[in-house]
């Protein structure tokens, strides 16, 4: 089932649970675990961890993620690699964690943090799983991951075209798998923008909405929680049948 | 009036929902028509390399292309007036137009003279300009500012051009036929063609090597306005210069593409040396490019060749209009260029976008708009121009983020910690909450379960 677990045995994995994934959705940083500890990982969850500093970073305020940072690389230090299940916040980290005191292990954190479904791809290789989800879904492909990770091609470039995500969804069984019309516009979450901006961002969440379901699907999945739970408090308040689930839940298999 | 602020004119573009989609969508199927074009060409990402190449190197050695530019252009009979900014250009362009003893002035499309507020400033002298381009003469009439770079008049259906023809042509009202609105707008711009005797243009690419400037459009108003005149005066940023006549090749076949999806323009005009009796004035303006030149970060934002692709691609311009970026150039390149002008009047537009890094993506010349988005966040920051209850709720997040002990008894506090999110206060004063509902707060957090469960 995890050809090759007995591989990854001695891969000491740091499991990075964004802040607001602890406080809310602790299903899924479970999910995350598991999922990692199937594949033969040895993941430990630093317990002193609290953010990637990216919320203060987009709003202009980078200058004041310094302790935050600090804070991160205390924590993550001494991992061969470091997992998290949200493109946006392992983006941010990628790009601009820093710590004047520990450049060195800023910049080993820097290169070995891995997004989730990327680490299962590209580190982990699987390609198999054992799980079923016998259900209509779309998938959001979220702007940080894509653009950023290239967690998948992007539509504007002239570039053979892949998908971790899709690959990893692809091995599902029952499931199965619908993209929105605009394949990966943004759904308008933002960070800050989502409060500041708030017309355009929930106009833009509403849009992609209507376009899964054109698509008749039953659930919205992603990698990228933050953008997953701008479009479920829009399907909520709308009323609506579709659910919104992180893609660690569906490939864990307890969903 | 105060001008509203992105967030609040986009909001107000809003409420009007079926002409927001309407908006959405025709930039979209622009977009789409981009992203034929491109596929067609398996050369497109190379294309986009040299041009970037090009357009660094010339950046980087302007003042050398600028002097040569100068040199060859006054050698083939041109003209050739500096502006250090707005207001020089447009006294330049007036004591043009009163040496002349000129009355009628006709004006294709250019950006430039939109950015120097020129009509306006003639217009206060008693000089009346006629925009030729369709699309501007349609948003003049209505005394509005072009809402998108390439099509002005985007945010306009056919029944509001309909009866601004009514209202200033005389055109039939009620009628909305395309067709018959061009022909009203064809004879009412023959007329001031055949009568102008003075004809400004934009400068598309000027090229250093020869002197000469290449002026693109697709109704061919620039070419009509400058025949006829007697007096041509084409207007240009200094950032519009490069180095020879063979970069157009690759300028060329990217501009159209990526604005339109046509291959080319329908008019690519080159304009080199006056015509027997006429007299050919460049004006080079820097208004805020020095400047703008001098900033490692934003420098190459002067790479921009004015295409509007990153206009067409991005969500929240399609969703919000260009009016609501109120600046001459709107859109993801205009939120990157205008702080520069004035980090003040325009600090609200490096946040109105998601970062999504589309705009970077469909960019002919490769600038990275999204990351100069977030620069400029940090720098509006650090200079004081974000306002300070924004500024008081992330200093309280910083800390707490910083600190894992208050971190966690937030947390448990009732989870306390939702003060730190903007979007999960349950009342009507939270912009979350007003059309979206807040995540369930689960009985336990991650760590909570982690510490029960798993640690041994």
């Amino acid at each position: 089932m995890w050809p090759k677990a007995n591989k990854n045995e001695h891969m000491k994995v740091g499991l990075f649970i964004p802040c607001y994934i602890d406080q809310f959705y602790p299903q899924i940083g479970i999910a995350t675990l598991e999922l990692l500890e199937k594949s033969g990982c040895d993941v430990s969850f630093p317990l002193n961890q609290t953010c990637c500093g990216q919320p203060m970073a987009n709003s202009g305020f980078a200058a004041l993620s310094k302790d935050c940072d600090k804070n991160f690389v205390a924590n993550f230090r001494g991992f061969d690699y470091v997992v998290g299940p949200s493109g946006s916040c392992v983006l941010h980290l990628k790009e601009h964690l820093k710590d004047d005191q520990h450049p060195g292990e800023a910049e080993y954190i820097r290169q070995h943090v891995y997004e989730l479904t990327e680490f299962m791809v590209d580190i982990l290789k699987v390609d198999h799983l054992d799980v079923s989800f016998p259900h209509k879904v779309g998938l959001h492909t979220s702007c940080h991951g894509q653009r950023g990770l290239h967690v998948a091609s992007m539509s504007e470039l002239v570039a053979p075209e892949f998908s971790k995500p899709e690959k990893l969804l692809g091995m599902v069984k029952g499931l199965e798998l619908s993209k929105p019309a605009r394949q990966d516009e943004c759904c308008g979450f933002g960070g800050t923008f989502c409060v500041f901006e708030e017309a355009v961002s929930v106009k833009m969440g509403k849009d992609r909405i209507a376009e899964h379901e054109a698509n008749g699907v039953e659930y919205i999945t992603g990698y990228d929680e933050s953008c997953l739970m701008h479009l479920e408090g829009i399907l909520k308040r709308d009323g609506s049948k579709i659910k919104a689930i992180h893609i660690a839940e569906i490939l864990n298999g307890k969903a | 009036m105060k001008t509203l602020t992105h967030a609040q004119a986009a909001e107000q573009f809003i409420s009007d929902g079926p002409r927001t989609d309407w908006h959405n969508d025709t930039l979209w199927f622009v977009r789409q028509k981009r992203d034929k074009a491109a596929h067609g060409l398996p050369e497109w990402e190379q294309l986009r390399e040299w041009a970037s190449q090009i357009k660094n190197h010339s950046l980087s050695n302007l003042d050398q292309y600028l002097i040569e530019f100068e040199k060859n252009a006054v050698a083939n009979g041109v003209t050739v007036h500096w502006a250090a900014n707005g207001e020089e250009h447009n006294r330049i362009v007036y004591d043009i137009i009163q040496k002349n003893n000129i009355r009628k002035i006709v004006k294709s499309k250019s950006m430039l003279t939109e950015e120097c507020g020129m009509n306006e400033f003639l217009h206060a002298k008693g000089i009346d300009i006629v925009d030729t381009d369709l699309g501007e003469r349609i948003v003049q009439f209505r005394k509005e500012a072009p809402s998108h770079i390439v099509l002005p008049a985007i945010h306009l259906k056919k029944k509001d051009v309909s009866d601004t023809f009514h209202e200033h042509l005389h055109s039939e009202k009620g009628n909305n036929d395309p067709q018959y609105l061009t022909e009203a707008a064809r004879q009412h711009l023959r007329e001031k063609f055949v009568e102008s005797e003075l004809a400004i243009t934009g400068v598309n690419f000027a090229v250093a090597e020869t002197g000469g400037f290449v002026v693109c459009t697709n109704e061919g108003n620039a070419d009509m306005g400058t025949h006829a005149a007697k007096i041509h005066i084409a207007c240009m940023g200094f950032e519009k210069v490069i180095p020879k006549a063979e970069h157009l090749a690759v300028f060329l076949r990217l501009l159209a593409r990526s604005a339109t999806g046509q291959p080319i323009t329908t008019y690519s005009s080159h304009f080199q040396k006056p015509r027997e009796g006429q007299q050919m004035h460049i004006v080079i303006v820097d208004n805020g490019r020095t400047k703008q030149l001098g900033r490692a970060d934003f420098r190459n934002s002067l790479k921009c060749i004015r295409c509007a692709a990153c206009f067409n691609t991005c969500p929240v311009y399609r969703r919000s209009g260009g009016h609501s970026y109120h600046t001459a150039v709107a859109g993801p390149i205009g939120s990157i260029l205008n702080p520069n002008i004035d980090m003040r009047a325009n600090a609200d537009l490096p946040f109105a976008s998601t970062l999504c890094g589309s705009c970077s993506n469909v960019c002919p010349v490769k600038i990275n708009i999204h990351e100069q988005l977030w620069k400029w966040r940090q720098v509006l920051v650090a200079e004081g121009y974000v306002d300070t209850t924004k500024k008081i709720g992330l200093k309280g997040m910083a800390f707490v983020l910083a600190h894992p002990s208050v971190y966690r008894l937030a947390g448990r506090a009732g989870r306390a910690v939702m003060r730190l999110f903007p979007f999960v206060l349950n009342n009507k004063l939270n912009p979350w909450y007003k059309q979206r509902e807040m995540p369930a707060p689960p009985k336990q957090s991650f760590r909570d379960w982690y510490i029960k469960n798993k640690k041994s």
